[in-house]
């Protein structure tokens, strides 16, 4: 018996996918030369699947910040917040997060994935009963098991049967935690928070919103989907992360909980990780200005999103949810998929190749998130690639439509 | 009563029959992975299913133990009694 052997039946889907071409989970960006290309196999690639909704990862204002961040405190900060890490940027940062947000306090992680470790952790214990939606990131699972928790999924953006099975729990459990998102990675879906609030309000349970997709896209100030449908005062917690929107790498949990800052001595993930660089910091304190003084990024990125759903509509291809900066393509089967992705990547576009079990509903996507800074021309080639695609699916871009609309 | 004669059982056999391959006979040692190949995706849904169709909650802390047919008759039959 190997240790490996556990995985020989994934590596061998894995195995197969590369037969197919390049290989969907271990793309390449040789060198970057904006916030949407990249030099891919040598060749000029137009990248329209890193989450980068705002475009910041390349903004003066971002890239300065950063820079004058590493001359000013060094390249790392060698030690967890408790210990030595904790640096007068990480205090700023927060500070500045808990102003965006309207919130009494903010806290920071190295990466989103340790945001919601750390949140759901920190906030649930053996005694409480945390209710997630069924289509939730996989850091919102992680996160939910470290607690310790009795953990209950309820059906995706199904606000009734989270109030059944919250009626059902009634005398279960010191507190209910209920954990949704505001934007659904996968298939860019929103969920029903207003319909999420009420109920929470009727049964005394505590709302969590995750925002990482939803910040800085959605809310007359980018506060995210909770900002959007008006329920702010409804959400207990918001957690956050600094790799989508803000152009960087970390996350944040924020609440107007008196007792909130318990977690930065209860929480393990918080505790016992090394703190952000402060070249990270920094740049997402630029990006959070950047967000407050430009609101035309949001403009733009809706803007660039309308177009890309209607080219690919006008392709004949089938997607999964109404108009958001992400757009999952569903194909009829995973043959398809792969063939079409790899297609795309020799044309010259970049897009997520998304497989079950990673996808809901056992759905094979083509999954693509739009930019800020696309420009008009970037997104009309795009639909152009797409089409020429579609067209090589079945043979012509009307048998795709149709292959794609059984899926 | 033994395990194949009661009605709890007969209930989840009728739920697993969609998930069960044409050769595969369906008894209490039936094993979810190996015998019908259901990955951790599909023992979601099955386990929303059984949850709908019981008016129960399952915890996921309870789901990462169960094997085979047995031991999702006796997690049912221990949520129902928990009611």
């Amino acid at each position: 018996m190997d240790l490996f052997d556990k995985y020989a039946l994934v590596a061998g889907r894995h195995g197969k996918l590369l037969q197919a071409g390049a290989d969907p989970f271990g793309v390449c960006l040789d060198e970057l030369t904006s916030a949407t290309e990249a030099r891919i196999n040598g060749r000029d690639t137009i990248l329209v699947g890193t989450n980068n909704y705002l475009g910041l990862t390349f903004a003066p204002e971002c890239m300065a910040a950063a820079e004058a961040a590493v001359r000013a405190y060094g390249t790392g900060t060698t030690g967890s917040r408790i210990a030595n890490g904790t640096y007068g940027l990480h205090r700023e940062l927060e500070a500045e997060i808990a102003r965006f947000l309207n919130r009494r306090s903010a806290m920071i992680f190295p990466t989103g994935y340790q945001a919601n470790l750390g949140m759901l952790a920190g906030l649930a214990g053996p005694r409480d009963v945390i209710l997630m939606d069924a289509d939730s990131h996989s850091s919102i699972y992680d996160g939910c098991r470290l607690s310790g928790a009795t953990v209950i999924r309820f059906r995706h953006n199904d606000p009734d049967d989270l109030d059944r099975r919250l009626g059902r729990l009634q005398e279960q459990g010191d507190c209910k935690l209920i954990v949704v998102e505001g934007i659904y990675s996968m298939l860019g879906d929103r969920a029903p928070l207003a319909e999420f609030a009420e109920i929470k309000r009727s049964h005394g349970a505590f709302l969590l919103v995750d925002e990482a997709h939803s910040l800085g896209v959605l809310g007359a100030h980018g506060r995210g989907a909770a900002e959007e449908q008006g329920i702010e005062e409804d959400v207990d917690c918001v957690v956050g992360t600094f790799s989508k929107s803000l152009g960087s790498v970390g996350g944040f949990g924020a609440s107007d909980h008196p007792a909130f800052d318990a977690l930065r001595f209860c929480s393990r993930p918080y505790m016992y990780t090394a703190s952000s660089c402060p070249s990270s910091v920094a740049s997402v304190l630029a990006a959070f200005r950047q967000i407050a003084q430009r609101p035309e990024l949001r403009e733009r990125i809706w803007d660039n999103a309308r177009a890309l759903y209607d080219g690919l509509i006008a392709a004949g291809f089938d997607i999964c949810s109404p108009v958001s900066p992400i757009i999952a393509i569903r194909l009829p089967d995973e043959r398809s998929a792969v063939f079409a992705w790899n297609r795309l990547l020799e044309q010259g576009v970049y897009v997520n190749l998304a497989l079950p079990p990673g996808t809901p509903s056992g759905v094979c996507l083509l999954r693509c998130s739009v930019s800020a800074a696309h420009t008009t021309v970037q997104i009309e080639e795009i639909c152009r690639r797409f089409a020429k695609v579609a067209a090589e699916l079945a043979g012509g871009p009307s048998a795709a439509a149709r292959r794609a609309a059984r899926g | 009563m033994s395990t194949e004669g009661n009605a709890l059982y007969r209930d989840l056999c009728t739920l697993l029959e969609k998930y069960a391959p044409a050769d595969v006979e369906l008894t209490p040692a039936t094993e979810f992975s190996g015998d019908l190949n259901i990955d951790s995706v599909a023992a979601m849904d099955l386990i929303m299913e059984v949850e709908d169709r019981f008016g129960i909650d399952i915890p996921m802390n309870l789901v990462s133990d169960l094997r085979n047919l047995q031991d999702l008759v006796n997690v049912v039959r221990q949520q129902i009694e928990g009611r």
